[in-house]
């Protein structure tokens, strides 16, 4: 048990220490680079919580795939770093309105978690003794075209409509 | 203390250290095996002698090569990002050397009475290995991708944005045939998907996936090979460092053992290739006349001829062009995997396999 919570630390920190350098850093290739970072301390703690399934989808899906294209797009459109005037503009001191709205939408994110923390029953108590329901690849597939079913379908749709319009977007007007 | 000691000195833990040990070693001489055995291949074919001056027969070349490399001098240029271009050829060979450690070479072994129990000839067994395979290969990508952005040069570059497209189009049908021989084999792990292939149909014909549910087996081992050698960048998709087109491409910049940890990584991508090709669909270490306990003789057989076939489609085929390329990835590999795996499927459902 000692040695999960140590690892635990040590993922967690992984995780919350790459997320913020994805806002920190002024160049965006390292901000992508630190978000790969993070989602391998996700990974991480999907291997304590005994889904080694999960942990590897994230790697896959995420580090492998999506954040190459995000790579990619970084480096095509050849995005500057940021600079000190660049800064200067977008400092919430010049910006009032993007920061009052950012910093309320924190907060009730913030509020959001805190009270679904305290509605959730044997938070004390560990995750692991828990035993996840779907810690196989069957288990999981059958949770998921069973129980989450509807969930599972219109978020197929929902990327599916997300495709078509990006390519409606990209496409060449007639003209 | 003394528990780490007695740790230490189990037969278990030595054996595991050894093939740890072993297996990195082995994927070293593979490579430097790999280059003689191209350059010798590729003179073959075009009616040349090849290296023929170090050694018998020049098999002294490939140290020559090493000895050159690590004297050579180390340049970087000055518009280079200097923490990325110096991660870049260490991630690829990185990847490379991790990606082969939940690949089982062996049916299990006491190793003449050695040890207690049989052991796996395996680095890491893990149940989901199929994936963790195909995760850290995809991680390979960025050592070429950075390496590509981080010399600021517009060759480099264009290699590096090549590779992220090429391999992204390729990942989906490699993907597919994948989970085609999983759902048949109804594991994840390599070594029960190889297990599963031992015997014969009708006495004579070796039970590999390749015959399985014909055809769909044999196609998806099409589909697999050819996205395999997509995905290691070999010719004929060998467009991130097309020397007619991009001087050497994401390479073009790096000099010395930096150069030489991205050949590292290109080669034993390769032997990780035709050894996942040989577990998944090859029977892996199942054959006939040799008993089970030396399957690793067939394993390295099954190997040598994959890996030759690679050098063969290399000396063999022209470059595609980019737009046949990104066509023959989307419009016909992709389509044909997903078919592929939707009649496996009913085949698994009506045979109840």
């Amino acid at each position: 048990m000692g040695s999960d919570l140590i690892l635990f630390g040590l993922f967690a920190a992984v995780a919350v220490m790459g997320s913020l350098a994805v806002i920190g850093q002024k160049n965006p290739i390292y901000s992508v680079l630190a978000l790969i970072l993070s989602f391998f301390g996700l990974s991480g703690l999907y291997v304590l919580l005994e889904a080694p399934f999960v942990a590897v989808v994230q790697i896959i899906i995420y580090a492998g795939a999506i954040m190459v294209l995000f790579l990619f797009v970084v480096m095509l459109l050849n995005v500057p770093r940021e600079d000190a005037a660049e800064w200067d503009r977008t400092h919430p001191y010049y910006r009032p309105a993007p920061a009052v709205l950012g910093s309320a939408l924190a907060a009730a994110t913030l509020g959001l978690l805190a009270w679904a923390f305290s509605r959730t029953p044997g938070l004390g108590a560990g995750v692991a003794d828990a035993r996840p329901a779907a810690s196989s690849v069957g288990q999981l597939g059958r949770v998921l075209f069973t129980d989450y079913m509807f969930a599972f379908e219109v978020t197929s749709i929902l990327i599916l409509i997300a495709m078509v319009g990006a390519v409606a977007l990209a496409r060449k007007r007639e003209q | 203390m003394s528990g780490v000691l007695d740790w230490l000195t189990m037969p278990q833990t030595i054996f595991f250290l050894a093939v740890t040990g072993v297996v990195f070693l082995a994927l070293q001489v593979s490579a430097a095996v790999f280059v003689y055995a191209e350059r010798k291949v590729a003179a073959f074919m075009q009616q040349r002698y090849g290296p023929y001056l170090v050694g018998p027969k020049g098999l002294l070349q490939p140290i020559a090569d090493i000895v050159k490399l690590v004297f050579k001098e180390e340049l970087r240029p000055k518009a280079a990002d200097g923490l990325l271009f110096a991660a870049a050829p260490v991630i690829s060979a990185i990847a490379a050397f991790a990606a082969f450690a939940p690949v089982p070479f062996g049916a299990s072994t006491t190793f003449f009475g050695l040890l207690p129990e049989p052991m796996p000839l395996q680095v890491a067994d893990i149940n989901v290995a199929v994936l963790v395979i195909f995760a850290i290969t995809s991680m390979g990508v960025y050592g070429i991708v950075l390496a590509g952005w981080a010399s600021n040069s517009k060759y480099s570059l264009l290699g590096g944005l090549r590779s992220s497209a090429q391999m992204i189009s390729y990942e989906l049908a490699y993907g597919m045939s994948l989970a085609t021989i999983c759902m048949i084999a109804g594991s994840l792990s390599l070594r029960e998907i190889v297990d599963a292939q031992a015997g014969y149909y009708f006495g004579v014909i070796p039970k590999w996936n390749v015959f399985v549910l014909f055809p769909t087996g044999f196609i998806a081992f099409l589909v697999f090979g050819t996205a395999g050698v997509a995905e290691t960048n070999r010719a004929p998709f060998d467009f991130p460092e097309a020397e007619q087109e991009l001087v050497a491409g994401y390479h073009t910049e790096y000099s010395s053992m930096k150069f030489a940890l991205f050949f590292l990584a290109e080669y034993i991508n390769m032997v990780t290739a035709a050894a996942v090709t040989t577990n998944l669909f090859l029977g892996g270490w199942h054959g006939p006349l040799i008993p089970e306990a030396y399957g690793w003789i067939w394993f390295l057989i099954k190997l040598f001829v994959l890996c030759f076939v690679y050098l063969w489609l290399r000396w063999t085929l022209p470059r595609f062009r980019y737009d046949q390329l990104m066509a023959f990835g989307w419009k016909l590999l992709l389509p044909l995997a997903t078919i592929n795996l939707l009649v496996s499927a009913a085949g698994v459902l009506y045979f109840g396999l």
